[in-house]
């Protein structure tokens, strides 16, 4: 009788791990980063050799707005003072469509960024050939960002990221956006893109928190063809945050699945420097918890606890209002407006239109 | 009574949306219907309506321009080709109505400036976008109390209204509704951000608008010229409807505005549809009524040298 432990047919597999600490991270914090304080970060991710990092407002270029909330420095300041530092990582950007445009894509390559998430809806992948198109102009690599993933099935998530392809993307991910997805639906999902995508365009999951599946899912994701995985020092992301980078980075070391990364350097840097620095714990409490089952955008946390607090309606109300609504990212406006209407409905609010 | 005689460039959504609009005018009278794909159903409908059509573009219409009177046209195709499509027809003499987000033109948002643009005679006027028809009268309604540091909108579109050539356009978008946001909305600092939304059944276009004025605002006077402004909308967009605000906080103005279509040719949802179509239409009527007492002139342009 053998006492050898099942194998689960990934040891030797490559991943390369995009950290979004410094991008996802932004929305925990409000958008309230100090530039040195993502010089300090980005430095460490640098020196544990992780190769990615996103470097923007938490909405990405153009993110600086009343409706996504304003940093405390401009997008050019952050990326170039990473840039400044960083010896081995490629600095990312994420834009959105409507929100970003191709001036703010080429302002971010002057300061040195190389890589982008082009981000729309999981439906909405036409929104984005002119700018996949100049990201690959400048040379830079470009992931087609298909955000809100659970709300497509498998089928329709691969030919939007057929198109996304064919504008020239060289990665597409599946954007857990509202941490709402389960396991096998991520596997399913990106065994069929595997299947349809050429061979040499990569794969990409970005997972959140919300549900505790952040790194069960990446790993789904890792088994099922997955080549890039986003995640964050101790989750610090929107919601109950994204897939813990060092904790990811630790299963894959046990499971044999190659990253580059040095563990116990993101163990440290994650405890050390950001576990210390967030304004609340990130973690699945019941609001996120709600994002997760309800399926709404992470983003919509911070806004939605704001609108309840001015507006006496609980937050797990409004924002389960507005999955039903089925709104999606971007359309943060709607969490006041959703507030104020049930506010008036229940009395709280007199006066209207 | 004389109508002005229009042609329609572009058999989208717009184009023939914009079409059932012009049938029911009574000083326009749409002619001619230009698209560049003989199966499309905007040149379909407007068969069916009595219009005569061309799918060979605008170059399919220009020979017919004298011998039917064409005073006016309107184009609702690309920002690529519109620069084109403009100077080819104002040699003719024709008075363009831009749709797209070329923006040669003077910009116009009738409520806030169509009679200051009447006093002058440009050939080419542009209606901006959907977001900035519906955004821009607020802009301008508060900074008619109070001067607007910054403007920031954001216009929700269903997916289903929104068609291929706004896809895959949409910096375009951005940037000529941003820049009009000041120019025509009077904001010193204009933002606009678009946000598609796939939900089914599909969602009415929501726009918010948020404007930073100088110093405490003066809650009463906004919020009575916000809705007088809206009222001025309503007379040409039955569907244009407050929600919720105006809502003050600090120096900011936030008013949530919904814009129902009359279902033309897409389903109410398509309030985006309708509120750039029925400007357009306002637009022109208002140059036709001045064209009709003789007050203004369409003179052929000259080709530039």
């Amino acid at each position: 009788m053998t006492h050898e432990k099942a194998k689960s047919g990934m040891e030797g597999l490559k991943v390369k791990l995009h950290d979004m600490s410094l991008r996802d991270g932004m929305h925990a914090k409000r958008e309230q980063i100090p530039v040195e304080m993502m010089v300090k970060i980005a430095k460490g991710l640098d020196a544990a050799g992780v190769p990615y990092m996103q470097v923007t407002h938490g909405a990405g270029l153009g993110g600086n707005s009343i409706q996504h909330g304003r940093a405390l420095a401009s997008n050019a300041e952050y990326i170039s003072a990473v840039a400044e530092v960083v010896k081995q990582a490629t600095i990312s950007v994420l834009l959105i469509p409507g929100l970003g445009t191709m001036k703010e894509l080429e302002e971010a390559f002057e300061c040195g960024a190389r890589s982008v998430h082009v981000a729309t809806h999981c439906t909405e992948a036409d929104t984005s050939p002119q700018h996949i198109a100049f990201a690959r102009k400048l040379g830079m690599d470009a992931s087609g960002f298909l955000m809100m993933s659970h709300l497509n099935s498998a089928e329709g998530l691969t030919e939007q990221a057929l198109l996304m392809e064919s504008y020239g993307a060289n990665t597409v991910y599946v954007t857990d956006s509202a941490g709402a997805m389960l396991t096998h639906e991520v596997s399913h999902a990106i065994s069929m893109m595997r299947d349809a995508l050429k061979p040499e365009t990569e794969i990409g999951f970005h997972g959140h928190h919300n549900l505790g599946l952040g790194i069960a899912n990446s790993i789904a994701a890792i088994g099922a063809g997955a080549t890039r995985i986003d995640a964050s020092l101790a989750g610090l992301g929107a919601g109950a945050g994204n897939a813990p980078i060092e904790v990811l980075a630790a299963v894959c070391d046990r499971m044999e699945i190659e990253t580059g990364s040095d563990t116990f350097a993101l163990m440290d840097l994650a405890e050390d420097v950001v576990v210390p620095f967030m304004d609340h714990v990130v973690r699945a409490d019941r609001e996120a918890l709600t994002l997760g089952f309800a399926g709404v955008y992470s983003t919509f946390l911070l806004p939605a606890k704001r609108a309840a607090e001015r507006f006496g309606i609980p937050a797990r109300d409004i924002l389960v209002e507005l999955g039903r609504k089925k709104m999606i990212g971007g359309q943060e406006d709607m969490i006041q407006d959703t507030a104020m209407t049930m506010a008036r409905e229940r009395g709280l609010l007199k006066e209207s239109a | 009574m004389r109508k002005i005689k229009c042609a329609l460039i572009g058999s989208g959504n717009i184009g023939t949306d914009l079409m059932f609009k012009l049938l029911r005018s009574e000083v326009l009278e749409p002619v001619w219907m230009v698209g560049i794909d003989p199966n499309s159903d905007g040149l379909k409908r407007a068969k069916e309506k009595g219009l005569k059509v061309t799918h060979e573009g605008v170059d399919g219409l220009l020979p017919h321009v004298e011998e039917d009177c064409i005073q006016i046209a309107f184009d609702a195709t690309s920002a690529y080709v519109h620069a084109e499509n403009s100077r080819k027809l104002n040699e003719l003499g024709v008075f363009m109505v831009d749709l797209t987000p070329a923006a040669i033109g003077p910009l116009c948002v009738p409520p806030v400036n169509l009679g200051d643009l009447a006093k002058a005679t440009p050939m080419n006027v542009n209606m901006i976008s959907c977001a900035g028809q519906a955004t821009i009268p607020i802009v301008s309604a508060v900074g008619a109390v109070q001067t607007v540091e910054y403007a920031e909108i954001i216009a929700s579109l269903s997916s289903k209204s929104i068609g291929p050539g706004t896809r895959a356009n949409l910096d375009e978008f951005t940037f000529t509704t941003s820049n009009a946001i000041e120019k025509v909305g009077g904001a010193k600092k204009g933002k606009a951000l678009a946000i598609i939304n796939p939900a089914d059944p599909p969602m009415i276009m929501r726009n918010t608008i948020y404007c930073e004025v100088d110093g405490e605002p003066d809650r009463e006077a906004i919020t009575k010229s916000v809705k007088e402004m809206i009222a001025q909308v309503q007379r040409y967009v039955p569907g244009y409807k407050l929600v919720n605000g105006p809502d003050f906080d600090g120096n900011r103005v936030a008013v949530f505005m919904e814009v129902a279509g009359l279902g033309d040719y897409l389903p109410t949802y398509a309030g985006n549809l309708d509120i750039m179509t029925a400007a357009a239409a306002r637009t022109a009527e208002m140059f036709a009524e001045r064209i009709l007492d003789g007050s203004m002139e369409l003179k052929k342009l000259e080709p530039a040298q």
